[in-house]
């Protein structure tokens, strides 16, 4: 009866499970859908663009604050005070402009849940990738423009090549997230198989000590974890190409400072260059303009502040998938593997959004925010 | 359950916000005028354009360019420039679409295009023939740009001329609603309402010529 019955929740979390991910593949589809600026015009019903209330006023807002930018860069020429004007609106259209695309808070988004990275690590990813783009920006223009004094074509065709760079970078981050979590899913699943309870087993030796790293809360659902894991590998027989490699994130604490700590920054680095590398049009339009007016600080102070802006509403999103992964984790936790089998889920339909949304981009099929090319 | 709730309520926060509001804003603002262009014998040969674009995406556009009057640019030193943007318009159907009576027209490679660079912004001039010149009851022109990077508007005065058209044809603009105040007013219902919602069609200037 027992049996019957967990068969029954493991049916319907898969099920769950599939939902989610089918969720966020539709999510991922709308774009797809999406009208390509770049690719061969699509037949108008194909463009299905969603909004809603909320980003119509997000639209909106961005747009106003993007508006006043060159008046107030204008105004700044001769009035210095209207350059904390300027800095107010640049702070403000980052905050705004972040929930449009061409931000990669998908993707961090998407990496922090199937990484099972904590919400600080998500903070510090979101403030090192927009601090990274506002570099990128300003170096093309400073070098391309103020330095080599070169056309709006040469620089959009260094945009076009970076932009590319930054699609395939995304495509094969997903493409490793998806190695790495399919891998994971599998043993996972292999686990979840109806197979006389295992609960006897003892904890595999693999676990180096986890457990002194975390406090209380998280310690019960990293018992789950452990729990299972140790079904996988006592079916697998091949402990040693282990599943918490991947894990490690999960020992560290909250802080930010904790990244510096073994191979954090590099396991980070990757997520801040895909999602830094590419720079946005309008800080590059911003930037331009403020150099011909002969105010080209003013330009890098609005794009730094821009950053910010960008930095806190992607950190906010962050936040929010990692909280919403975290609910899941403990909603399925006690679920005799298959919350286990659950969360794996998730993290590999994270992981492949990741791909999707690189491999779109890629080829075209997601509208991006359009290079200022013409 | 509250943690369900909970759940619920969040991913939908992450999912809206992570993959649905991947959508631009303008960041290119042309201000437009357009003329149709009618043969002799009463049909229509193609379409005219003036843009003016806004000093933001001037300045980015002549950035670099040499020009013997330092802040001053002739059509000649602008010569590149402009069939650049002749070339890159092809990609984007030059975000001019005509139907003659219904029946969707194509448009051949600019002609006679220019650029004039005055009061610190630029005016690209272009020429757009109909493959086949056509001789409708209307002609609908819609001139937008599907998304929605580039904010159209057609001029506040002369907008649109109808050059040597048959006496007796009307024309009739529709201007989009101003672009933030319909911005705002888009929800969910606008775009549960059918398949050919399309987000910068709200933007769209629509032409339309009823001739007799």
């Amino acid at each position: 009866m027992k049996q019957h019955l967990s068969l029954l929740t493991r049916g319907l979390i898969a099920c769950v499970a599939v939902l989610l991910v089918v969720i966020a593949a539709d999510a991922a589809l709308h774009n797809l859908l999406a009208q390509n600026p770049f690719g061969a015009p699509r037949p108008a019903p194909a463009a299905e663009p969603e909004a809603s209330g909320l980003i119509g006023w997000l639209l909106a807002k961005q747009s106003e604050f993007y508006r006043q930018m060159s008046s107030t860069i204008r105004a700044a020429k001769s009035d210095g005070s209207a350059v904390w004007t300027l800095l107010f609106i640049s702070f403000a259209y980052g905050i705004f402009h972040a929930a449009g695309p061409g931000h990669g808070k998908a993707v961090i988004a998407s990496y922090l849940v199937a990484n099972r990275e904590t919400a600080g690590r998500g903070i510090a990813l979101s403030f090192a990738s927009a601090l990274m783009q506002s570099l990128v920006a300003i170096l093309i223009v400073g070098i391309s423009a103020w330095v080599l004094n070169a056309t709006a074509k040469t620089m959009c065709k260094a945009e076009g090549v970076i932009e590319i760079a930054s699609y395939a970078l995304i495509a094969l981050f997903g493409l490793r997230l998806v190695w790495v979590k399919g891998r994971t899913f599998l043993r996972a699943l292999q686990a979840a198989q109806p197979v006389p309870a295992m609960a006897g087993v003892p904890h595999d030796r693999h676990d180096h000590g986890h457990h002194h790293h975390h406090d209380a809360h998280d310690h019960h659902e990293h018992d789950h974890h452990h729990h299972d894991r140790a079904h996988a590998h006592d079916h697998a027989h091949h402990g040693h190409d282990h599943v918490h490699d991947e894990h490690c994130g999960h020992s560290h604490g909250p802080t930010p400072s904790e990244l510096a700590g073994p191979g954090g920054w590099r396991r980070g680095f990757a997520a801040i260059l895909t999602v830094g590398i590419r720079p946005c049009s309008g800080a590059i339009l911003v930037l331009v303009f403020a150099l011909a007016q002969g105010l080209f600080w003013a330009g890098i102070a609005a794009t730094f502040l821009m950053g910010l802006g960008t930095a806190i509403t992607v950190a906010a999103i962050a936040v929010i998938a990692v909280s919403a992964k975290d609910v899941a984790a403990r909603l399925s936790a006690g679920r005799d593997g298959g919350g286990a089998l659950f969360m794996r889920g998730i993290e590999f339909g994270a992981a492949a959004l990741v791909l999707l949304f690189g491999v779109g981009l890629l080829f075209g099929y997601i509208a991006a925010e359009r290079t200022t090319c013409f | 359950m509250g943690m369900r709730r909970l759940f619920g309520w969040l991913l939908a926060a992450a999912m809206t916000l992570a993959a649905g509001a991947a959508h631009a804003h303008p960041h290119v603002w042309i201000t437009a005028t357009s003329e149709l262009l009618y043969a002799a014998d009463g049909s229509i040969t193609g379409v005219r354009h003036a843009w003016t674009f806004d000093d933001m995406f001037s300045a980015y556009a002549v950035q670099g360019l040499e020009s013997k009057t330092k802040g001053a640019y002739t059509r000649e030193e602008l010569g590149s420039l402009a069939q650049t943007n002749v070339e890159s318009l092809k990609e984007y159907a030059y975000f001019t679409f005509a139907k003659a009576d219904g029946k969707k027209e194509r448009f051949q490679e600019p002609v006679d295009y220019f650029l004039d660079y005055k009061d610190t912004v630029l005016t690209l001039h272009f020429t757009l023939p109909l493959k086949n010149p056509v001789k409708p009851r209307q002609l609908v022109l819609e001139v937008f740009d599907r998304s929605f990077f580039i904010d159209f508007q057609m001029a506040k005065e002369n907008p649109v001329k109808l050059v040597g058209a048959p006496a007796g044809c009307q024309m009739k603009l529709d201007r989009p609603s101003d672009g933030s105040a319909t911005a705002q007013k888009l929800n969910e219902q606008t775009f549960l309402n059918g398949e050919n919602s399309n987000f910068g069609m709200m933007f769209a200037n629509k032409i339309t010529v009823d001739c007799p």
